[in-house]
Formats: C-alpha cells, structure tokens, sequence
C-alpha cells in the first residue's frame, strides 16, 4: 500500500482520466444524455472516451449528428462507420423549415449556421427530450471558452447566461437542475489541439481523411481554399477548379471550410505541420472572423 | 516591440519538430500535467504574466498576436507596446472593463510539462472565484508588486490558497524593472511575507523576482538580478512536486461513481482512484457498508490492469457479490476512511443567498449527495486580517467554521489528509444552485454517544389505545388568512368525534417554548424545526395535531414532513389573496409592517412560498370557515 514507487502519469493519461470521470458523472446524475458527434477529430477523441469510460457496456447514450447536409462526403462515410463500429444508436437531425426553404451557404451566409446548426440543435434537443449533451468544445480554442464550465447551463429557450454559472470546485460537478433546464457538457474542456493530436496518433482512432493532405479540387474565395466537394457547388465566373495539395485542420460544412496548402499525409507530419504553423485553428472557419467577440455572442444565443 | 522575447531550451524546439517529429513526439508523450493558480491583481501584472508564458511557449498564433497588437493600441494600457493582459482578458464586457471577473483556464506547455493555469481575479468581492481556481491548483504563483510590497490582497491571497490546501507557494515580486532590480527592497519584501506565512501556517514558499513585462527569471535567469540564487520561474514549475504523485502513497480509496452492469456475467464499479494503489488479489472494504471482498480484476478496453494508482479513471471487479453501489467508497481493507454523521467543517459560502443555519441542503462529496444542516458558523475569519469574528450566517464570500449533520452517515476524511474526500460543495435545494464549497476537519464524537433509548412502549400501543391514527394537520399560509380559526373549528369537530388532538398555535408557542427567538429568516426555521420535533413527538404519543403557522419557507415545511412517518404528515393551504388578508388585519400587524414599525412580515418585506401540491387546499374566497373544517375532517376521517 504504501512505499511502493510512484508511477508518473502522463499529461494525457490525466486528461483521458479527468475526461472519463466528467462521463460516468454525468451518465449517473442526469436522465437523458447525448452526445453530439461532428464527425471531427475532437468528437473522434470524444468517442474514443465514451467507450474506453463505459467499457464492457456500450457508453449509454446515443450519438447526435446536427446535419446541415453541407458536410464533406468523407465525413458522412466515417460518421456511419463509427456509429456501427460503437454499438452506439446514430441520431441524424435536420432542421426541416432549414430544408424547406432550401438554406444553404452561398445565399444565405449566417443564417446558414444559425438555421442549420443553432436552431437545429435546438429543435433536436427539445424533440428527443435530452437534458444533457456532450460536445467536443475546448477551452484553448478562443477566448470566451477559457471560463466556460465544464458543465454549462443552459435555460429552457437554450440561452447561456455567462455571469450565472456555478462554481465548479475540485471534480465536484453539480448536475442538478430546474425543469426544462439543459446541460451542455464538455468534457475535453481542458486538451489543446496538440493534445488531442498526440492522442489520435497514440490510440489510432480513426479520423476523416481530409485532415491529412492529398490532390483535391480547390478555389480561392475571400481568402480561403474551398473544396469543391461536390456538384451542388456553385462556381462564380471565372472561377476553374485546380488541383492541390491541401488538408484541413478543422472540419464543417465544405463551402465554409478553409484548407491549407500541405504535404503532410501523416498524423506525424500533420502534427508537426501544426506546431511549426502560426494560425491559430479556428482562422480557417469563416465564423470567427466578424469580431472578437462574436463566439461569445453566438454562444449566448445558442450556438453550442 | 519592446519586450524581450529570450527563448529558453524548456520551451518547444523548433529544430527537433522540424528535424524529428518522430523523436519529438515520443519525448512529449511523457510529459507530466501541472495546475497552478496566479493570484494577484490587474495591477499587479498577473494577466501580462500569463500573457507572457503563452507567449513565450509559441501558444500565441500570428493570427492572435495580430488581433493583439490591434487591440493593445485600441484599448491597450501599454502605449504601443503589446499588452499581454489583453490575451488573457476572456469575456467582452470584462474586456472593455480592463478586468478579468471570473476564473479562467489557459494552456501551455514545456519540454517537461503540460500546464494549466487558473486565472483568477484580486477583487475581495470574488473570493469565491479564487477558491474555484485554487481547489484543482497543485500550486499557487502569489503575485506582488515590487514597487507596494505585502499588501492587504497578498495576505488575502496566501490565506486562501493555505485554506485550500496548496502546499507549494511561489512568492512572485513582479515589475522588478521598475525598483531598478534593488536587492535590498526584494529582501525586504521577502521577510515581511516571511514573517506573515508563518504566523498563519504556511511552511515554506519560494520567493523570486521576476518581470513579467520584461521577461526576467521567467524561462531564464536573468542579468539583471545577478544576486538571485534560485531558478527562474519556468524550472520550478517544471520541477515542483506534484500532489498526484503524493496521493499514490496513501492508502486506497475509491468513490463509485457508476456500477457497469452490461450483463448477468459482468458486474464493475467505475470511479476515479482518489487515492493509493490498488492490485488484484487485494482485500478492500466498502463504506459504509464494511463489507469486504478481494479485487479480481481491473478492467479497461485495452486489456486488464495489474495495478492502477491515484489519478486514473478504472473499473474495479470483485471476488463476491458484495452490495456496493453509486457514493460508496471503496477502500483498503485494513486502512478505510472514516464513517460519521456530524462534522465539523470550514465553509466558504459563494452566493447572493446567506447561509440559512438549519435549513436543509445537499451536500455532495466525492460521489454521494446527502441532505445536510449546517448549523449558524462558529466563528467567521476575516480574510484580510485572519481575525476570528463573531457570526449568525455566512454571506457571499465569507468564511466560516461550522458544523455539519447529515441525514445519513457518509465515508469520508479529513481534507487535509484526502481532498477527494474531504472537499464538499453544499447546494441549494430550490434554486440547485452551488452555495457553498467546504473542507471537512473532523467528525464529531458526540453524536456517537447519544444513543437512542429503546422503549417498551411503542408508538402503535399509544395509537392503540386512542383507537386512532396520529397525524400532522399541517396549515400553512399568510397572517389572518384564517389558520387558527379554521384549525380551531376542526379541533372541536374531532373532539365531539372522541379523537384525542392537540393544537400547537403560532402565537402561543412563542410564549413559551420559542420565546427566544425573533422572525428573521433563521429564526423562523428554527421555530419550525422545534414545532415539528414537538409534533413529532405528539404523533408517537399518538395524538392528532394541528398547528397554524405562517411557515412560510417551502424547504422547512419540507423538513418538517421528512421527520414524520410516512402519510401521517397532512400539509393544508389556507390561501388567502395578500389583499383579503391585509384588508382583514385583525391584530393590526401588516399596519405596522407598512408603515416600517414591524420587519421581516410575511407577505410585505418577507417572502411566502405557497405549497406546491398540498393534501388539502382551501380558498377562502370561496369557503368559509366552517365549509373549510368540514373538508378537512372529511378528508380525515373518511
């Protein structure tokens, strides 16, 4: 018991126990949750927890994807592999007044994300009934999520009041909650892109392809490298798609997602492109770009 | 820019990721994990010392110091100069501020480390955010401006990372560039805080001065301070003992946090090892239970475990169907944790809401939610000068020792032996929200040697004898909505009935029993907590007793319905429009209570919480008094 020599766990070693642990509290306390899954390499890392946490059981809970049906095809293709590979039931949800009126990225701009992503999260949450969600967010990624809580609150209209969190001490969380209240839970709140890199390559979970490089048919837009990804792309005059080298380091909907030139086909390479870059992450998804504080904003509204 | 941007070798080396990625990624596999907190205020250069290290470790991207360097000329206090405090500052509002009001969490890394920091603000009004930061913090960055010295906040700050148990301290004089680096005025400031550390328990810190704006004795040492014999700031994080590595060598403990049952064949208990080392073929206990078994396996995805220790997220399998479920602590047999019901505690309350001495709360603690008291603080401590002060509650950011009831007993230890399993948070059972953080110090042996008497006499012989069944005629409601009339009715009916009862009326009790207490909101709860033990005791005199009080908290009336057995507790809502009762006034209060000459009155300047589902609710609008009984009794006595 005692006298026995230390063994030093390792910084990811500590953040997958801290990660389980948020897991198995919240399945214990709450009565309904979910997870949402973007099919992004944080929700590869997310599912790769669940299982090892709930582990000979399935995790307990479905997967939720908040489609915007703008997503890249080989996200589709992994999304359908994982949720069979998991055990787990898959939850696919579209906004159906987003379908009707035929919301889509190139006419419509925000109210692409808020129909699709925002409200449609929304609507899911209410329909199914859950009261507690899992997402993939971390707090390195931009400024306002560095003091958001691991388990956030949200009112029953789905809206985050940032000066009315409650305090979390130690790995003390505090799931109870009103009537129609919802949680969102983050439980890699605390790994950093270089983090959940080290891990994908250390556990080999499976990730979309297009985060490593290879040809693929590109234009330039408004400073960013678009993929053609399919048809329904609409080429302004003039534009010719060429073929590049290219892969992405975040994942959305394919019109709105901007890749970067590369050569690296590697987790390896990948991750040494990232340390040796000097963008942050986000840069390459257009909804950061208006203001600083335009997450926040979102965040406020709604947006996960 | 002006700042110097020294490289040291501890940080990220360009060559080796470019050269080796392969080399590098096996190398920063291994790196161990640190959380620290910075303390201080915005003046004393704490967020540009962050600012700093992220920025000195490359986790500042072109595209962030691009944002930054517009915004530092924009609302920057640095002149042209990068104003690193603008990376750190999270929210908008706080930003257009200048000040940081909540704990925030940042991210950088070393050959050696991973780090997370808490950032945390100086204002006294946000003790509670500090506590936050601190309670996951192996170590505490205590800030302080060369140029002040040991002020009122550094005192302030010392004592509550001390409270929350952070043993490593770092003594941070900061902004030395601005004394010239005078040896003399940084050895002076040491002994100061020396002398102050020691006198309320601090062991030992490691003092040091640095620039935060200038980079000195950050991630090398500096030219500057030739004098300086220690390491700079960056290699003591790297090096400094981690609390995890500590907790391996105490004995095994475990909360269970979820029972894995995917089938008839397999049954685990999955927590997070708080602390020591567990092995197959090892002989633990479940409290509090006491049961024992044999660990037989430990189980993950990738294979069974033969050992797991502190730290690590496990699910453990044993040798016997033994009962053991979610709050249960799984210990080492001839080493558990201790079992009680009543504590001794120090609280720091976190909300707008005062502590309520008396009023039930749940208290959750490692895994397990209990319903707890906490009785009116011992004393409370003014964290700016650690005085012991005389107190009935605990108001937003006060500090208190109290003790503690739960309604059940619960493993646990103290905090200073086990944090996991002597750090609580108290919640609020309305609201649901978090109140208040505690730290148990012990338990109280008095409880142990109170023993319930049994008596021959039981509670069915007494009802037996009265041919009826006890009950609680609870009425509740606003003054003059009619209770003690309406109670007094039905008491004459059941009397005529030959059914023996007892009313207890407001009014009369606080002639006698409660004369000692007023009508604030803690003395209103004890009021209600005696009435209800007095019942209590009526009902196993087997007696049917009616009380009329306002009771107008919904928690205590709740209190008073756990303490009697089941059904016997009858809840009537005489309701009564606040206007009817005001226009009626019979003993002439709410005059008194408009005018200001009476405080705390229900209905005017104190809150009623009507019930939500009583047993019986009567509209007085529509019934009168004798309608009103008839309804009761009917109820009753079908």
């Amino acid at each position: 018991m005692t006298g026995t020599a230390a063994t030093n766990l390792t910084h990811l070693q500590r953040l997958e126990s801290e990660s389980i642990h948020i897991m198995r509290e919240v399945v214990a306390e709450v009565e309904k949750p979910v997870m949402l899954y973007s099919v992004g390499k944080d929700s590869a890392v997310m599912l790769h927890l669940a299982r090892k946490a709930f582990y000979p059981s399935p995790p307990p809970f479905p997967l939720l994807h908040v489609d915007t049906t703008w997503k890249f095809k080989a996200m589709y293709e992994l999304r359908d592999r994982m949720a069979r590979e998991s055990g787990m039931e898959l939850l696919v949800y579209h906004n159906p007044e987003a379908a009707e009126r035929g919301i889509n990225p190139f006419d419509h701009g925000g109210l692409h994300t808020d129909m699709w992503k925002t409200e449609g999260l929304k609507q899911a949450l209410d329909k199914y009934g859950f009261d507690a969600a899992f997402g993939g967010a971390r707090r390195d990624e931009e400024k306002s999520r560095a003091k958001e809580r691991i388990f956030s609150f949200r009112s029953a209209n789905h809206r985050w009041d940032p000066k009315n969190q409650r305090p979390e001490l130690w790995n003390l969380y505090n799931a109870r909650k009103a009537k129609g209240e919802s949680i969102r839970v983050f439980p890699i709140s605390n790994w950093t892109e270089l983090d959940i890199w080290q891990y994908i390559h250390l556990e080999n979970i499976p990730i979309v392809p297009l985060y490593f490089a290879a040809k693929r048919p590109v234009v330039q837009r408004d400073g960013l490298t678009i993929m053609v990804d399919d048809e329904r792309f609409r080429l302004r005059p003039g534009e010719v798609p060429e073929m590049k080298s290219v892969r992405f380091r975040t994942l959305g909907c394919y019109p709105l997602t901007g890749a970067v030139e590369s050569e690296a086909t590697t987790l390896p390479q990948v991750i040494q492109e990232m340390l040796l870059t000097t963008t942050s992450e986000r840069q390459g998804r257009a909804i950061d770009h208006d203001q600083a504080a335009s997450m926040e904003k979102k965040k406020q509204e709604g947006y996960f | 820019m002006s700042v110097s941007t020294t490289q040291s070798s501890s940080y990220q080396t360009d060559a080796l990721i470019a050269s080796d990625i392969d080399a590098y990624l096996e190398a920063h596999q291994h790196k161990s994990l640190l959380r620290f907190i910075t303390c201080g205020s915005v003046d004393d250069g704490k967020s540009t010392l962050i600012g700093r290290l992220l920025y000195d470790s490359k986790m500042i991207f072109e595209d962030q110091l691009a944002a930054l360097e517009a915004d530092s000329k924009k609302v920057g206090t640095q002149g042209q100069n990068i104003d690193f405090a603008l990376l750190v500052d999270g929210l908008a509002a706080e930003r257009e501020q200048g000040i940081t009001i909540d704990v925030a969490y940042r991210f950088f890394a070393t050959e050696k480390r991973k780090f997370i920091v808490a950032d945390t603000p100086g204002h006294e009004q946000y003790t509670r955010n500090m506590v936050t930061g601190a309670s996951t913090a192996d170590l505490a960055v205590i800030l302080i401006d060369a140029r002040k010295g040991v002020l009122t906040q550094t005192r302030r700050h010392s004592y509550l990372a001390h409270l929350i148990g952070i043993r490593n301290i770092v003594l941070a004089v900061n902004k030395m560039d601005l004394i010239g680096y005078d040896q003399a005025k940084y050895e002076a400031i040491v002994a100061e805080y020396a002398q102050f550390a020691k006198s309320i328990g601090i062991k030992a810190f490691t003092p040091m001065p640095i620039s935060g704006f200038m980079g000195d004795n950050i991630t090398t040492k500096s030219e500057n301070t030739p004098w300086y014999e220690g390491i700079p700031l960056i290699q003591h994080l790297e090096t400094v003992a981690l609390d995890v590595t500590a907790d391996q060598q105490k004995p095994f403990r475990m909360p269970v946090q979820w029972v894995n049952r995917p089938n008839l064949d397999f049954r685990g208990f999955s927590g997070l090892i708080a602390s020591g080392t567990v092995r197959p073929g090892e002989t633990i206990r479940v409290l509090p239970s006491g049961k024992t078994s044999t660990i037989s396996r430990i189980v993950t995805i990738g294979g069974d475990l033969e050992q797991a220790v502190a730290g690590q997220s496990v699910t453990l399998c044993f040798a016997d169907e033994i009962d053991c479920s979610r709050g249960d602590v799984i210990c080492i047999a001839d080493a558990p944790a201790e079992v009680a019901d009543q504590f001794e505690a120090v609280m720091v309350w976190m909300a707008d809401e005062a502590l309520i001495p008396g009023r039930p709360y749940w208290l959750k603690l490692g895994t397990q939610t209990v319903t707890a008291t906490v009785q009116a603080p011992k004393y409370q401590v003014n964290v700016n000068t650690m005085e012991h002060m005389a107190a009935k509650t605990l108001e937003l950011n006060a500090i208190g020792v109290t003790n503690i009831a739960t309604d059940r007993p619960i493993p646990f230890e103290p905090y200073e032996a086990n944090r996991a399993l002597g750090g609580f948070i108290i919640i609020d059972k309305i609201t649901n929200a978090t109140v208040a953080a505690g730290m148990l110090h012990f338990a109280l042996r008095r409880s142990q040697n109170v023993h319930w008497q049994a008596l021959d006499i039981s509670r069915e012989t007494h009802a037996g004898l009265k041919n009826q069944k006890p009950a609680v005629l609870w009425f509740t409601g606003l003054s003059g909505a009619g209770k003690s009339t309406i109670a007094n009715l039905v008491e004459k009916k059941l009397v005529r009935m030959n059914r023996h009862t007892f009313l207890l009326d407001g009014d009369n009790v606080r002639h006698g029993l409660n004369k000692d207490l007023g009508f604030t909101q803690a003395d209103r709860i004890e009021n209600i907590r005696r009435v209800g033990e007095v019942a209590k005791l009526m009902t196993d005199a087997g007696l049917i007793v009616l009380t009329a009080f306002i009771s107008p908290f919904r928690s205590e009336r709740e209190m008073v319905r756990q303490m009697m057995a089941g059904g016997e507790f009858i809840e009537i809502h005489i309701d009564t429009p606040l206007a009817d009762a005001e226009a009626r006034d019979v003993k002439g209060l709410y005059k008194k209570a408009r005018s200001g000459a009476l405080k705390n009155f229900t209905g005017i300047d104190s809150p009623y919480e009507p019930p939500q589902a009583p047993e019986i609710h009567i509209d007085t609008t529509k019934l009168t008094p004798e309608q009103a009984a008839d309804i009761i009794i009917e109820r009753l006595i079908p």
